[in-house]
């Protein structure tokens, strides 16, 4: 309660669910000589992600979460709100895996049917994500802090965190209600309601 | 001098310098309150107060440059994009650790008042006569039946919502209809109550109006307090004390003024006045009063008296007993356990409760004995999980976004509060060597927990488990998710209350031994620090001290 900074979502957001974004002290010293360059100030947005990623990353939103009766990642424009927070919240290192993830996630395409993402259709992109999906579950799994963080995490959380806290996300693939005006800790549910953006 | 000369005057404007301010003007005294940091003004200045979520860039999350401005508060929850203003300027005013504590800040008109965590329990005489029974410490010159009364003042002026229990650890107090728990919060409440004879589980007492008063509105069940409520919906300085103290005309606020010194007269051995730093102008000023409250927070006040040496206390005002700055306690928490709920599919809620459910200390009462001594509360709260939960069975995809738009499974959660207790070796002193932005010593934090709390930190969790367990939760797993002390934000007793002036700073009406016209009625006043959130008290040791000095302003005493 007091003790939870609660924004949207449950108690995982505001603390090691974006893990990129709330990397921990002893993380920031370990930064190794290749990435402290880029240390010095912070980059402009568009040394981040340019229109073109931030396009592509709309795309990769889409197939995680996408538009079905309610809208989806594109509609949120998760992929500007990702290049604010890689640019503001990730440290320099994170920043590489998320940049060069891009990369790897069209490789990955091209490995698996010769094509890159965005020249497959949605079927095929959602094998793919799926599949990237299992690898990084796998490799969280066993991942120490010290060892990077899996791109294709970087890129769902955001998704996630970037879709259900937006305008279309909040108010329209969940409720929304600004001021509720009065506590009921007993209603009734049945499955298909939405579940409230905030608590 | 003339025009700087008050009645009394209060230094700090959180919940306890609000509380004396309101106090003193309302009996009619001239009063000056002083405020190192900001103004911040009633909603006007609240504002993030009413932005949505995406309206904020980063969502309410920390970017890299808050992390390295703000290294102390980015250890815990508190470093946060929604109320960064609220928190002091670490680069400005930094302390040192011999020993690792967080010092978490507000320095502002308001103080801490305005981002607390708003429960309110009172004390009863187990902790009143904790530190007697156990012949650690010393004994605290008052009991409950000496607070009571004005615990009830303060409840009536602040608006405390809350349940009437009958619980002899926790007395009632006088209290707003009580906020509701939620139907699995409901259950598990009455589990407990039939699996063990002394434990309850209780709604929170919190300092969140369920009805209008005083020209505030009832709480909204928004959940943004620590934002700033634009309705004035729970108290703090801005919503309650300020304005009543402002309405009789008697008040003076002035933000941006350093108290440095309390001015020590040795011919009247009475304190004349203050010394100020202006922040913004550094230029210094000097003002005059019969009567001092100090309550700049438990170790700013004890910075404030120890940065007042003269040659006749050189260790600072109120240093002859040797305990000034020393017995710093905390409550240690972060220790629980939380498990999933079966069953209830049909059950939701609606609004978001600014509260959560209290199970008031049960350990070392009523005949249970431990391998350490006093005990713990519990707050927590159960609830449907959000979109952030993990759908193991599924991947990415329509299907995925679909089922996170509905809510997942309940589950609850439950954190101990522990007391600490009184070590003397626990202190805080001035650094000889560093100071802040303003030239000023800073504080050096030499303090841990040890082994009594350590011991209780373990059973914090097994019993968390066991009695969740017991209550239907499955899946139940403990966490210690590691404390320092200070953590809590609840920092207490480095001016203690005593009724020996060779063993304690403060006597039993919270008056400086060494000079009776100077009151401490914050944290740095407490003997021990019982379980229970401890503001309160501090409200309700404020009241009854005004009174005490008005009176004894009239009687000539001081």
């Amino acid at each position: 309660m007091a003790r939870v900074a609660l924004i949207m979502g449950g108690a995982l957001i505001s603390g090691d669910y974006l893990l990129s974004g709330c990397t921990t002290d002893t993380d920031n010293k370990k930064e190794t000589a290749k990435t402290k360059s880029a240390d010095k100030a912070p980059p402009k947005l568009a040394e981040v992600l340019d229109a073109k990623q931030i396009s592509f990353m709309n795309e990769v939103g889409e197939t995680i979460l996408p538009a079905t009766k309610t809208p989806g990642a594109k509609a949120a424009d998760v992929g500007s709100f990702m290049a604010v927070m890689v640019r503001d919240c990730y440290t320099p290192k994170d920043q590489k895996i998320f940049i060069e993830g891009l990369t790897k996630l069209d490789e990955a395409a091209k490995k698996q049917g010769g094509k890159d993402f965005l020249s497959l259709d949605a079927a095929q992109r959602t094998k793919l994500l799926t599949a990237l999906d299992a690898e990084q579950k796998q490799y969280s799994k066993t991942k120490t802090l010290e060892q990077p963080n899996h791109y294709f995490r970087m890129f769902k959380e955001l998704t996630l965190l970037g879709f259900f806290t937006s305008e279309p996300g909040a108010t329209k693939a969940l409720r929304y209600n600004p001021v509720p005006g009065k506590y009921d800790g007993d209603v009734p549910y049945k499955k298909g309601d939405r579940a409230w953006a905030t608590t | 001098m003339e025009k700087n000369t008050y009645d009394a005057i209060v230094i700090g404007s959180g919940i306890s310098g609000g509380m004396a301010a309101k106090e003193l003007t309302e009996k009619g005294l001239k009063t000056i309150m002083l405020e190192r940091g900001r103004n911040i003004e009633h909603v006007k200045d609240y504002v993030n107060a009413n932005k949505n979520p995406w309206e904020l860039p980063h969502r309410g999350g920390k970017t890299q440059q808050m992390i390295k401005d703000y290294p102390v508060l980015g250890r815990d929850y508190t470093l946060n994009e929604s109320n960064l203003d609220y928190w002091v300027n670490e680069k400005e005013s930094p302390y040192k650790e011999d020993k690792p504590f967080d010092w978490f800040r507000g320095y502002h008109v308001g103080g801490r008042s305005l981002m607390w965590g708003r429960q309110s329990y009172r004390l009863s005489d187990y902790d009143f006569t904790a530190n007697a029974k156990d012949g650690i410490a010393v004994d605290w010159p008052i009991r409950y039946e000496d607070l009571a009364p004005w615990y009830s003042r303060v409840e009536k002026f602040a608006g405390i919502s809350g349940s009437r229990e009958n619980l002899p650890q926790l007395p009632d107090g006088d209290f707003m209809p009580p906020m509701e728990m939620n139907v699995v919060e409901k259950d598990v409440a009455a589990r407990i109550k039939k699996n063990y004879e002394h434990r309850r589980m209780i709604i929170g007492r919190t300092a969140n109006i369920t009805q209008p008063h005083n020209n505030r509105v009832n709480c909204q069940y928004r959940n943004k307090c620590w934002l700033g409520c634009p309705f004035g919906a729970y108290f703090s300085t801005q919503s309650a004390t300020l304005p009543a103290a402002v309405a009789t005309g008697n008040l003076t606020l002035r933000p941006f003024s350093i108290v440095t010194k309390i001015l020590y007269d040795k011919d009247t051995k009475r304190a004349k006045g203050v010394e100020v730093l202006d922040a913004e102008t550094n230029q210094t000023y000097e003002y005059f009063a019969k009567v001092i409250f100090l309550n700049a927070s438990a170790l700013n006040s004890a910075w404030v008296l120890m940065n007042s040496a003269t040659d006749v206390w050189p260790e600072g005002l109120g240093s002859s007993s040797g305990e000034l700055g020393h017995n710093l306690m905390d409550h240690h928490f972060r220790a629980g356990a939380h498990g999933d709920m079966p069953g209830y599919e049909d059950k939701y809620v609606y609004g978001r409760r600014a509260n959560g459910i209290y199970i008031p200390r049960y350990r070392n009462l009523f005949g249970d004995k431990r391998d350490y001594i006093r005990g713990f509360g519990y707050q927590g709260s159960a609830g449907r999980e959000g979109w952030s939960r993990d759908i193991a069975e599924m991947s990415i995809g329509g299907d995925y976004k679909d089922a996170l738009t509905e809510p997942g499974k309940w589950t609850m959660g439950i954190t101990g509060f522990g007391e600490t207790l009184p070590y003397h070796d626990n202190r805080t002193y001035l650094s000889k060597t560093d100071k802040d932005k303003w030239g000023l010593p800073i504080l050096v934090m030499d303090a841990t927990i040890r082994e009594n709390e350590q011991k209780m930190r373990i059973d914090m969790m097994e019993d968390a488990k066991e009695m969740l367990e017991k209550a239907g939760l499955e899946n139940v797993k403990t966490y210690n998710n590691g404390y320092v002390l200070g953590g809590g934000i609840h920092e207490m007793g480095t001016a203690r209350m005593g009724r020996d002036p060779k063993t304690s700073v403060l006597n039993k009406h919270n008056q400086v031994w060494d000079a009776p016209n100077v009151y401490v009625t914050d944290g740095a006043a407490m003997t021990s620090a019982a379980c229970q959130n401890p503001s309160l008290t501090y409200m309700a040791l404020t009241a009854r001290a005004v009174d005490h000095a008005v009176s004894e302003m009239k009687k000539q005493n001081i």
